[in-house]
């Protein structure tokens, strides 16, 4: 069943296209992530999705709700955590929480057993009498994903999830994504700038760039049409090598950068020696050579031709003033 | 569905009486500044022969002063939309399946209130210094007027904080226009009746939406030296109290995350 699709949908802000055309579905139950750098149009899809931005073109349901139309009953099926934080930090833990159920109309029963439940999920029932101001910023991250799910969401909405924490706190968030994913059975739709978090919790990721989505499929799938392992090479000539390569029939894909190349090949350890070979025989001499197990990051780099740290260094929208460039995420 | 909406309005109430009752320091200063005004402008002056003011000058100054303290209070709250906006929160009440209206009325209610307990508490200290009192149906009166004042006020607030997206504007509109229009309002001296003052600034006065609250509250709560009769301040502070908050919930509304 899918819960979450949409159909061409789109957001333009003046001149700047947010999103562009943007169709694909979620099934219940699953992971599901948008990989993109910032400035992809990440969260300006979240926002139309969770019915705070307006399309300017396309639909798209929620939960088999009408985002423009049935706006309320999206809502009530949806939990959100937002990329900044969205708490009152002069309220405890335990009181956001209260008051997140109130607004969600919870009987005060189940008022108190759903945030004794949550709290127990994210690990902070001690701290649940403390001053928000007073916690880090992981245990604010699981509050507020404590709070997404108060209100038993059947979609909960995660943007940057981990962003600015380190990676023990990440690796925490993590493991209580999963956790909530496989004991609520909650649908995630996450987005993400960091590979590893798609591919440790994802089930499929989307790969967006500019407002559209490049390619979409499982982690594994995305994985594989990379190859089974990845060569990364660099030598004298790298021009000359890749076309003698090209003529090799177990190179499955070669992509040739500013400074080195990258083969996708099976059985990467016994390929080395081969392609050292050819390179001598044609006398260009092999600077390095290293084999591994492909990652997201080849992935992206395969589709886009950037890795997304190089697409963060020339981030056009560095240069947009901080309140436009939030909206354009 | 009603129930729902009942229940985000007293959310949203709760959170601001929460929010301050626990702020100690918002507490002291909103008490304090006025009482600074009343006791050390209004013991300075109670003796000084103003025109236009009978009686001891402290009497005079009070209404002014409890009109200043629920302005300056609510105007905060409708602001704190600000806060709210640049602290995230305000998505995480955008999200939730509440109309904006309730969302409105509970601030509104909630601002109105903790601006309400301030006023009061410098109406209980004007009258411990011996502020004379027009019998009970003026203290209703006066009732009804602070309340007015702080729903208009909150309104105020909610207009602004819809148009502007941080902070700078807020202390410009604060000296541009609140503390002008405050000076104008007769509220510390009496303007129409000072010849000093030249002609265009009284008339100015009359088209001051601050004047009809202050006048109306010494009206009704000592009944010497307004100008216009209460009853007719009531009317037109009515009129201007539903223009601003209807105004405020408007483009609160309509302001995006």
């Amino acid at each position: 069943m899918e819960i979450i699709k949409t159909h061409n949908l789109t957001k333009k802000f003046d001149k700047l296209t947010a999103v562009d055309n943007v169709s694909f579905s979620v099934k219940k139950g699953e992971i599901f992530g948008f990989l993109g750098p910032n400035g992809a149009g990440k969260t300006t899809t979240i926002k139309m999705l969770t019915t705070l931005l307006n399309p300017t073109g396309g639909s798209a349901e929620v939960a088999g709700f009408n985002i423009i139309k049935q706006r309320d009953m999206v809502r009530q099926n949806i939990g959100v955590v937002f990329q900044e934080p969205a708490l009152d930090i002069e309220l405890t833990g335990k009181e956001n929480l209260e008051y997140h159920a109130r607004m969600y109309g919870l009987s005060k029963n189940k008022r108190e057993s759903r945030i004794k439940d949550v709290l127990q999920l994210v690990d902070l029932e001690n701290k649940k009498k403390v001053f928000v101001k007073k916690y880090s910023g992981g245990m604010k991250r699981r509050l507020e994903i404590a709070r997404g799910l108060m209100h038993y969401p059947k979609v909960l909405f995660l943007d940057e999830p981990t962003l600015g924490l380190d990676s023990q706190t990440r690796r925490a968030i993590w493991s209580y994504i999963k956790k909530m994913n496989m004991e609520e059975g909650t649908t995630i739709f996450l987005t993400t700038h960091y590979m590893e978090e798609a591919d440790f919790l994802c089930d499929r990721v989307g790969i967006i760039d500019y407002g559209k989505i490049l390619i979409m499929d499982s982690t594994l799938n995305l994985k594989n049409s990379v190859g089974n392992d990845v060569i990364t090479l660099s030598s004298q000539d790298n021009e000359k090598l890749a076309e003698k390569l090209k003529k090799e029939p177990w190179i499955k894909n070669i992509k040739q950068y500013d400074s080195f190349l990258t083969l996708g090949v099976e059985k990467g350890e016994e390929k080395i020696p081969v392609i050292i070979e050819i390179g001598q025989s044609h006398n260009i001499r092999i600077k390095s050579i290293s084999v591994r197990k492909p990652t997201l990051d080849d992935v992206f780099l395969h589709f886009t031709g950037r890795t997304i740290r190089d697409q963060e260094n020339v981030n056009p929208l560095n240069n947009i003033p901080r309140g436009f460039r939030n909206r354009g995420r | 569905m009603i129930t729902a909406e009942l229940q985000a309005i007293y959310v949203m109430w709760l959170r601001q009486m929460k929010r301050f009752m626990r702020s100690k320091s918002r507490i002291i200063a909103a008490i304090v500044q006025p009482l600074f005004f009343l006791v050390i402008l209004g013991g300075g002056f109670s003796t000084a022969e103003l025109p236009g003011v009978d009686g001891n000058y402290i009497y005079y100054i009070a209404p002014g002063i409890i009109a200043m303290a629920i302005l300056f209070s609510s105007m905060f709250t409708g602001i704190s939309v600000l806060w709210d906006k640049q602290f995230g929160f305000m998505q995480e009440v955008l999200v939730a399946p509440i109309s904006r209206f309730s969302i409105v009325i509970g601030r509104t209610l909630g601002g109105a209130t903790t601006a309400l307990i301030q006023g009061f508490m410098i109406l209980f200290i004007a009258i411990a210094l011996g502020t004379p009192i027009m019998g009970s149906m003026g203290i209703l009166l006066t009732l009804v007027f602070m309340i007015l004042i702080a729903f208009t006020a909150v309104g105020f607030g909610l207009i602004l904080a819809s148009r502007m997206n941080d902070f700078q504007g807020f202390q410009i509109i604060m000296n541009l226009i609140i503390f002008p229009l405050f000076f104008l309002s007769s509220a510390i001296f009496p303007i129409a009746s000072n010849p000093n003052l030249p002609e265009i600034v009284v008339k100015i006065s009359y088209i001051n939406p601050l004047f009809y609250m202050v006048d109306g509250l010494r009206g009704s709560l000592t009944g010497a030296n307004n100008l216009v009769d209460p009853m007719v301040n009531l009317g037109i502070v009515l009129i201007i109290c539903v223009i601003m908050l209807s105004l405020g919930s408007f483009m609160f509304s309509k302001s995006e995350a």
